[in-house]
């Protein structure tokens, strides 16, 4: 059972890297043809370099998704943390799952419609407001699937010996929850890194507010370099490294449940 | 993960963040264009020039900028570059400033038919940046028949089934239809929709895919060996492959214009006229032709490349006055929900 | 303090979050709904209506929603297929591997979307990797059409999506106390009995989060349907796209997008009602 598991897991990684193998291999593809091969180059990674425009877009993506997912981690763990504990109440979780199932085009130009409204000036923060309000919603639905049926009998028993509200969070809450945020942040993260159309409507007019989606989709018309390859590359190997040097300094340090 | 920390990583970030702000709010002109659509160092030889700080946004299509602009009313934006159809209905809505063309001598540069633009006589709103036709790209080393007419696209002969593929855009898709038939491009009345409808349901049959992005790419690798194309991304293809040429059916095309316009929000309309003129300049019309292959309205432009261009890509070498002969798409107004209800049927077509 | 206060205490801040930044916002947009489009694309706010519903209400339109559930549908089920099994296996992991492993499973969708779609398309192609590799290999003489349809729509849908399932799933596991399950095979329950009676119920919140995340980014997806499916497949996160910037009709992109969302929150509503009465709790 658990060898069988294993390859599942081997082969589901197969999978999900696959595309990734190809997309490095494209990173060194002499022409500038999307999805033809033609060649073996490194000088896409040497155009990449010089090219300002796509490295300050991905920091500014990596900035937005970075600050919408500590709020919205933040935010959609006590939600559910909240919700949990109260009365259930269908319409609050109507409103809970809305942020998903609302199309993108909508929020993205609801939100632009009501900045204009309220004269709200426009930039990257505007666009980290707007990625909480899905992000919220899937944080806390991931940290929900752990809260179902979870033991309250822990936290009132240490309330009961003394402890107040936020020794009880830190010491029994967090710890039992820790694992369940730390998904919940990886999947935030990742929907606001990738996310395009209501970056695009709700960002500021300019470079400074240009995230890396923006820049390679309008980069459409006239040919996606292999530049992004490239740069997809680096990032994959960036994450790769602090991956594994997350690892080492963690070993057996690691949060369970 | 060290939770206390957070409050003040937050705190970091939201500074940041205001830097940010603070800086974009210097002054400046801004222009949101495509991506690769003008020279790089445009901003830098501009600011050497007037002084001016040139804030370059990108857009993905004509649809997004036009949403962008019509949610915000413009605001934070001066000139756009978007496509013609894309201009009328801006300067319908009342977003756009008109054009002064005192502010703009370079206007001399281009041909005199940039002025007779259907959509903008005399250039009143917008002026032209690139124009060219739609028609029909192709693998002459691959087809058994060289093509000639639209039906050859729309009715593909066996050895082209599942190898064609059609542009996604809605107006131009409907359009090879309507030029088939002998229509009008802007034609929107039931009847003929309905007519089209079929015979573009028929053709979707024998389509390998709808493709207005990555069209060229496919005749490279051999995917597909005839395609629905405008003629200066079929020229990215022929760059790759000499054996890929480009041919406007002999019912005709529509003709096609890029053009900038300055919106109405602009703080800045003065500095704006002098962008606009900046890049009418000679060498900015020569370089959208040499690096991006689409023909520019820019006589100036197109006089000072290199001559050979236009026997390497034969469809630079059509002439304004043919281009002219040519019916560019409109705004079609109230004809737009009939329109997007049978592009919707099409697309949901089994 | 009463343990009402503080879980509405610990709502606010979010509940403001959404309200301000979701609600009101959308409100505005849906208030189109009852009004036309403009000649040129604006509003024309001259009288109130009820036209684009009954436009809405077109045969049209509910096909393109009911092939949008379906392909959504089939997606659901097969990421839930793989994401499960690879949930569990992380779980099963030892510690302090298990938030490496989930840290990888996630990675790859750090790149874009769109290239990672380039990536697949040279993959699939009638040309590419896969079907020349197996014409080489004499295992096919045709290209086997594996691009531009239904399936490359769904691959595309089940690649992307995955991860999230493996992330919900995971979250839920981690309340499963192994105990239980070795009580459950001490008592003479064999592996698939305890599976089904033990393990599944336990994390049937983690499913459900999990579908409910694939089946809603794919039904409002419009990217993938483009490039893989060759833009032959009309879904409703097309239509609803095309109403707003191609045929730029708000009123009526408003009108689909409500009764969208009209539709899925009924079904959630009834899926929660039967979970709830499937484990015995009152909803």
């Amino acid at each position: 059972m658990s060898r069988l598991l294993h390859i599942h897991l081997g082969a589901t990684f197969a999978f999900l890297y696959i595309p990734i193998a190809v997309l490095i291999v494209l990173s060194f593809n002499r022409a500038g043809l999307p999805t033809v091969w033609s060649g073996f180059s490194i000088e896409w990674y040497g155009r990449l370099a010089a090219n300002p425009k796509i490295l300050a877009s991905a920091w500014n993506s990596v900035i937005v998704a970075t600050l919408s997912t500590l709020i919205a981690t933040v935010l959609g763990t006590l939600l559910a943390l909240g919700v949990e504990r109260a009365k259930p109440s269908p319409a609050r979780d109507a409103l809970l799952f809305a942020p998903m199932i609302v199309p993108d085009i909508v929020l993205a130009i609801a939100l632009l419609s009501f900045f204009t409204l309220i004269k709200f000036t426009l930039g990257l923060h505007s666009i980290i407001l707007a990625h909480v309000v899905f992000n919220i919603a899937f944080v806390c639905a991931v940290v929900r699937a752990r809260l179902k049926g979870f033991d309250w009998s822990l936290t009132e028993a240490s309330r009961d010996l003394g402890a107040g509200h936020l020794v009880t969070f830190r010491k029994i809450t967090l710890p039992l929850i820790l694992p369940s945020v730390i998904a919940a942040a990886l999947l935030a993260f990742t929907l606001s890194i990738d996310e395009f159309i209501i970056a695009y409507f709700t960002a500021g007019a300019g470079q400074a507010s240009t995230t890396l989606p923006m820049q390679i989709y309008s980069m459409i018309r006239f040919g996606v370099t292999p530049e992004i390859n490239a740069m997809a590359s680096i990032v994959m190997a960036v994450s790769f490294a602090l991956v594994l040097l997350a690892q080492r300094l963690n070993r057996g340090r690691m949060p369970g449940a | 993960m060290k939770f206390k920390h957070i409050p003040a990583f937050l705190m970091g970030g939201a500074f940041a963040v205001m830097a940010s702000i603070s800086l974009a709010q210097a002054e400046k002109l801004v222009i949101s264009n495509w991506d690769g659509y003008m020279p790089k160092d445009m901003a830098e030889k501009f600011k050497a020039e007037t002084g001016i700080d040139l804030e370059v946004a990108v857009h993905a299509t004509n649809e997004e900028i036009m949403g962008k602009v019509t949610a915000s009313g413009g605001a934070g934006f001066d000139v756009l570059f978007v496509s013609s159809p894309f201009a009328e209905a801006l300067n319908k809505l009342q977003l756009l400033s008109p054009i002064d063309h005192g502010k703009i001598p370079n206007m001399a540069n281009l041909y005199a038919e940039a002025g007779q633009l259907k959509h903008d006589p005399g250039n009143t709103f917008s002026v032209p940046y690139a124009w060219g036709t739609t028609g029909l790209c192709y693998r002459s080393d691959l087809v058994k028949a060289e093509p000639t007419s639209w039906n050859d696209l729309l009715t593909p002969s066996d050895d082209l089934k599942g190898k064609i593929t059609m542009l996604a855009t809605d107006r131009w898709l409907m359009a090879a239809a309507f030029l088939a038939g002998g229509l009008s491009v802007n034609t929107d009345d039931q009847a003929s929709l309905d007519k089209v409808r079929d015979q573009l349901v028929a053709t979707k049959k024998d389509l390998l895919a709808y493709d207005d992005t990555t069209f060229y790419s496919k005749l490279v690798s051999g995917e597909a060996t005839l395609v629905h194309a405008w003629d200066g991304w079929c020229n990215y293809g022929i760059a790759e492959n000499a054996a890929i040429k480009y041919v406007v059916p002999k019912e005709g095309s529509d003709l096609w214009v890029d053009t900038m316009v300055i919106t109405k929000a602009s703080k800045n309309p003065d500095a704006a006229a002098k962008f606009i003129d900046f890049v009418l300049k000679a060498d900015n019309g020569k370089w959208v032709v040499e690096n991006i292959m689409y023909k520019t309205p820019n006589k100036a432009g197109m006089e000072a490349i290199d001559q050979s261009m236009l026997t390497t890509y034969p469809n630079m070498a059509i002439t304004p006055a043919e281009l002219l002969k040519y019916e560019q798409l409109r705004d079609l107004g109230d004809g737009m929900k009939a329109f997007s209800k049978t592009v919707s049927e099409i697309m949901a077509a089994k | 303090m009463s343990s009402r206060l503080i879980s509405w205490l610990l709502m606010a801040p979010g509940l403001l979050w959404l309200t301000a930044l979701m609600i009101v916002p959308c409100l505005l947009i849906f208030v189109l709904a009852f009004f036309e489009r403009g000649t040129y694309g604006g509003i024309d706010w001259s009288a109130a209506t009820l036209e684009n519903f009954a436009r809405a209400f077109d045969h049209l339109y509910f096909s393109i929603f009911l092939d949008s559930a379906r392909i959504a549908l089939i997606a659901t089920v097969i990421a839930l297929l793989i994401g499960y099994p690879a949930a569990f296996a992380i779980m099963k992991a030892p510690e302090r591997w298990q938030t490496s492993l989930l840290f990888l499973a996630i990675l790859p969708f750090w790149t874009n979307y769109l290239i990672r779609t380039y990536a697949w398309i040279v993959l699939l192609n009638p040309v590419g990797v896969i079907n020349n590799g197996l014409i080489y290999l004499g295992l096919i003489s045709q290209p086997l059409p594996l691009l531009y349809n239904e399936f490359a729509v769904i691959l595309g849908l089940v690649y992307n999506y995955t991860p999230f399932v493996i992330l919900a799933i995971y979250s839920a596991l981690q309340r499963l106390d192994p105990s239980y399950a070795e009580a459950s095979r001490d008592l003479g329950a064999s592996a698939v009995t305890t599976f089904i009676r033990i393990t599944l119920p336990l994390t049937a919140a983690g499913v459900a989060a999990g579908a409910v995340f694939v089946f809603v980014l794919s039904i409002g997806n419009f990217v993938t349907p483009d490039l893989l499916g060759g833009g032959k497949l009309q879904m409703i996160g097309n239509l609803i796209y095309d109403q707003f910037l191609t045929a730029r009709d708000w009123p009526f992109g408003a009108t689909l997008s409500g009764l969208l969302i009209a539709l899925m929150m009924i079904a959630l509503f009834m899926q929660a009602v039967a979970s709830g009465r499937a484990r015995g709790e009152h909803v």
